[in-house]
């Protein structure tokens, strides 16, 4: 399959999915571990994080799906949403909270 | 031209009234993305172009700003970006 119709699936068949380097208990970087920390307290339960060090083709697809260019990216009910910066800024208006409690 | 310079010019196209990039890369040294040579910045940027857009739009413009230095140049990139109305 396709790498892009691999990720359209993730992104799509889960509500919240987060690209990140390392994993949730063992971050390998600290934008992603402050996106992982972050969609936690906001009560996205048990989220898909895909990890982007074991899976260098979804790295680079990743980056082309979304048309961004950094590292973590999480979306929400197939959307993307943004980066550490932007669901930080979101959790801190509670816009983050309003929108995972309505994920399908 | 140091990448700071580099990224001033290709964020001057967006029209700052203010603009203030720190080199964080210090703080990420031994780090697995740090080995890649790709540096850690803060930028702090008020520009009319915000206005309107939301967070993610504003990051785009940014990302697109600065094009190419994305993709080695700049590793990671902690963005604060914000209208004249909001200062």
């Amino acid at each position: 399959m396709d790498i892009q119709e691999v990720i359209r699936q993730q992104v799509t068949s889960n509500p919240v999915v987060l690209y990140m380097k390392g994993t949730p208990q063992f971050p390998q970087c600290g934008f992603s571990s402050n996106a992982a920390r972050i969609l936690k307290a906001a009560g996205a339960g048990n989220f898909l994080a895909v990890n982007l060090l074991l899976n260098p083709e979804i790295l680079e697809g990743i980056k082309v799906f979304a048309n961004w260019p950094t590292i973590p990216l999480i979306f929400i009910n197939g959307e993307f949403i943004g980066g550490s910066d932007i669901v930080t800024e979101m959790f801190q208006s509670g816009e983050l909270q309003a929108l995972l409690a309505k994920k399908d | 031209m140091s990448k700071i310079e580099q990224m001033r010019d290709h964020l001057a196209a967006l029209n700052p009234t203010h603009i203030d990039i720190i080199d964080e890369s210090h703080l990420h040294a031994g780090h697995e993305g740090a080995r890649s040579g790709g540096g850690h910045f803060k930028l702090h940027i008020v520009s009319p172009r915000f206005v309107g857009l939301n967070t993610l739009a504003r990051h785009r413009v940014i990302y697109s700003a600065l094009g190419e230095m994305m993709q080695h140049e700049i590793h990671a990139l902690n963005i604060q970006a914000l209208s004249p109305d909001q200062i």
